[in-house]
């Protein structure tokens, strides 16, 4: 029982309002940037065809399993003060952490998006085309035809950004109300031996993640398609 | 072309807003420290007073000793906080750190399992110790990650004359990680490991661990404030730094590091007038 009133203590405290805020805003701007880039991409591979068009296709299923440490690290190296980029003054900040995030989420949108776009132009490409549409404007009817499972291509990003540890910890520093994140605190309490406390934040932060997609879910359900 | 330009603007204007946003700026400067002294609570008890007499933001990250150092390094940290003499002594040579200075210690301790398959428990010889632990095979965990800790813990080896990598893959666990890995990994196995007396008090996951050896004059454990070399460091933020450096070393961040007390316990002993 003590242990669940170390939680309860927890959820009174202000920092983990703040965590929770920091962690859902971080990987929602990062799951928004990779969405923003994702879905025109996959639905632009899915409509023109041009030389190095299947290496990137290729490449973005390939980066599904890009390790999140590996990005955070090379991130490090790039934004560091000794590094190409450190004049940006971006690490240790939550920025380097959306950047980390959406180099994550990027290839699961597009990879995802171009596999509904792709179905969809086979079968009504020819018709979209005869009604006189340009592929331009065919991507965002792809994508818009395509809705829902751009929605799974968008949540699958999000889920990868909201339970990934390895990169933000390295060029966020997980530091206390500034860069700490529900995953890097469940590190951190981990690692201070306050197991009850690291599994109810584990537990909250999959709730969040589970209400994000199933509000989702709701809302696009909602509008036909 | 019409929107581009305005883009453009835009992105000129922004700019510029921010830079004269940043005119006067409200300092927040990047401590580089051990992680002893932010998982143990002290660094969130005694900064806010800090913040509150100067203004200025301190931001922690909590690494290993070598891992703080070398951040410091690559000119990402604007100071550092740590604990290992030797490494500190490489920093300053290699012309990196100016201005060391003590401003707390306690104690490492060795903690093991209840049993005590080593028959070391009560004892107040570190490297006897050792030796009696290498001598039983007992299970013993490393950090192995240049930590100021696993840095005392491998010249203890070397006292002893014992090769610990002779254990490497039986009683030997270099498990490559922070304090708080290495007591989870100690209470889980159980097995023995060196640890910092701070950390030690406020990790919570202790099950059949207990301390083992204490008191020993090989184990004290010495904080040092180092800034940085403004000629190797001219974007690093030295002057709130200095600041820092100044109040952890003089009355009112010693009375504040004297204050803190964790389970009723003085955790860290203000040194800077009486360097350990």
């Amino acid at each position: 029982m003590s242990d669940f009133a170390t939680l309860s203590d927890a959820f009174a405290s202000r920092e983990l309002w703040q965590i929770i805020a920091l962690s859902l805003s971080v990987s929602l701007s990062a799951t928004a940037l990779a969405a923003l880039m994702g879905l025109p991409l996959g639905a632009a591979l899915a409509i023109w065809r041009f030389p190095g068009r299947a290496p990137i296709v290729f490449a973005a299923n390939a980066l599904f399993g890009l390790p999140p440490v590996v990005v955070g690290l090379a991130l490090y190296l790039l934004l560091s003060h000794s590094g190409p980029f450190g004049f940006f003054d971006l690490l240790f900040t939550p920025e380097a952490m959306v950047l980390a995030q959406t180099a994550l989420a990027l290839p699961i949108v597009t990879a995802l998006a171009h596999r509904a776009a792709a179905e969809r132009w086979s079968e009504y490409g020819d018709a979209l085309m005869d009604l006189g549409a340009s592929r331009p404007r065919a991507v965002p009817t792809l994508i818009a035809m395509a809705r829902i499972h751009m929605l799974t291509a968008v949540l699958a990003g999000f889920g990868r950004t909201v339970s990934e540890v390895g990169a933000i910890i390295i060029v966020g520093g997980n530091i206390a109300a500034y860069t700490r994140t529900m995953t890097t605190a469940i590190v951190l309490e981990t690692s201070k031996g306050d197991l009850p406390l690291a599994l109810g934040l584990g537990m909250v932060l999959i709730g969040l993640s589970v209400t994000i997609s199933a509000v989702a879910f709701a809302v696009a359900g909602r509008s036909s398609w | 072309m019409c929107r581009l330009w305005c883009c453009l603007v835009a992105v000129v204007a922004f700019c510029a807003n921010a830079q004269a946003a940043d005119a006067p700026p409200p300092p927040t400067i990047v401590l580089a420290s051990t992680t002893s002294v932010d998982n143990s609570g002290l660094l969130a008890a005694i900064l806010p007073e800090f913040t509150k007499t100067t203004g200025i933001t301190v931001r922690v990250l909590a690494l290993g000793t070598g891992q703080a150092l070398d951040t410091a390094r690559r000119g990402d940290a604007d100071i550092v906080l740590v604990h290992d003499p030797e490494a500190e002594r490489k920093f300053i040579d290699e012309g990196y750190g100016v201005n060391q200075r003590q401003i707390a210690w306690n104690d490492f301790i060795v903690v093991g399992p209840g049993a005590d398959p080593a028959h070391i428990a009560g004892s107040h010889d570190a490297v006897a110790a050792f030796t009696a632990i290498a001598t039983a095979k007992a299970s013993f965990v490393s950090r192995g990650d240049r930590s100021g800790t696993n840095a005392l813990e491998l010249r203890l080896w070397k006292r002893t004359g014992v090769d610990p990598k002779s254990g490497a893959g039986s009683w030997y666990k270099d498990i490559g990680g922070g304090m708080g890995a290495a007591l989870n990994a100690a209470a889980g196995m159980p097995a023995y490991t060196l640890s910092d007396r701070g950390t030690w008090l406020s990790f919570k996951n202790k099950g059949p661990l207990k301390i083992v050896v204490e008191g020993d004059a090989a184990l004290i454990n010495r904080y040092d404030v180092i800034e940085l070399n403004p000629q190797k460091h001219a974007g690093a933020k030295l002057a709130p730094a200095h600041w820092l450096a100044e109040w952890l070393s003089t009355k009112p961040g010693q009375d504040a590091i004297g204050a803190f007390r964790l389970g009723g316990e003085e955790l860290f002993h203000p040194s800077a007038a009486n360097p350990k």
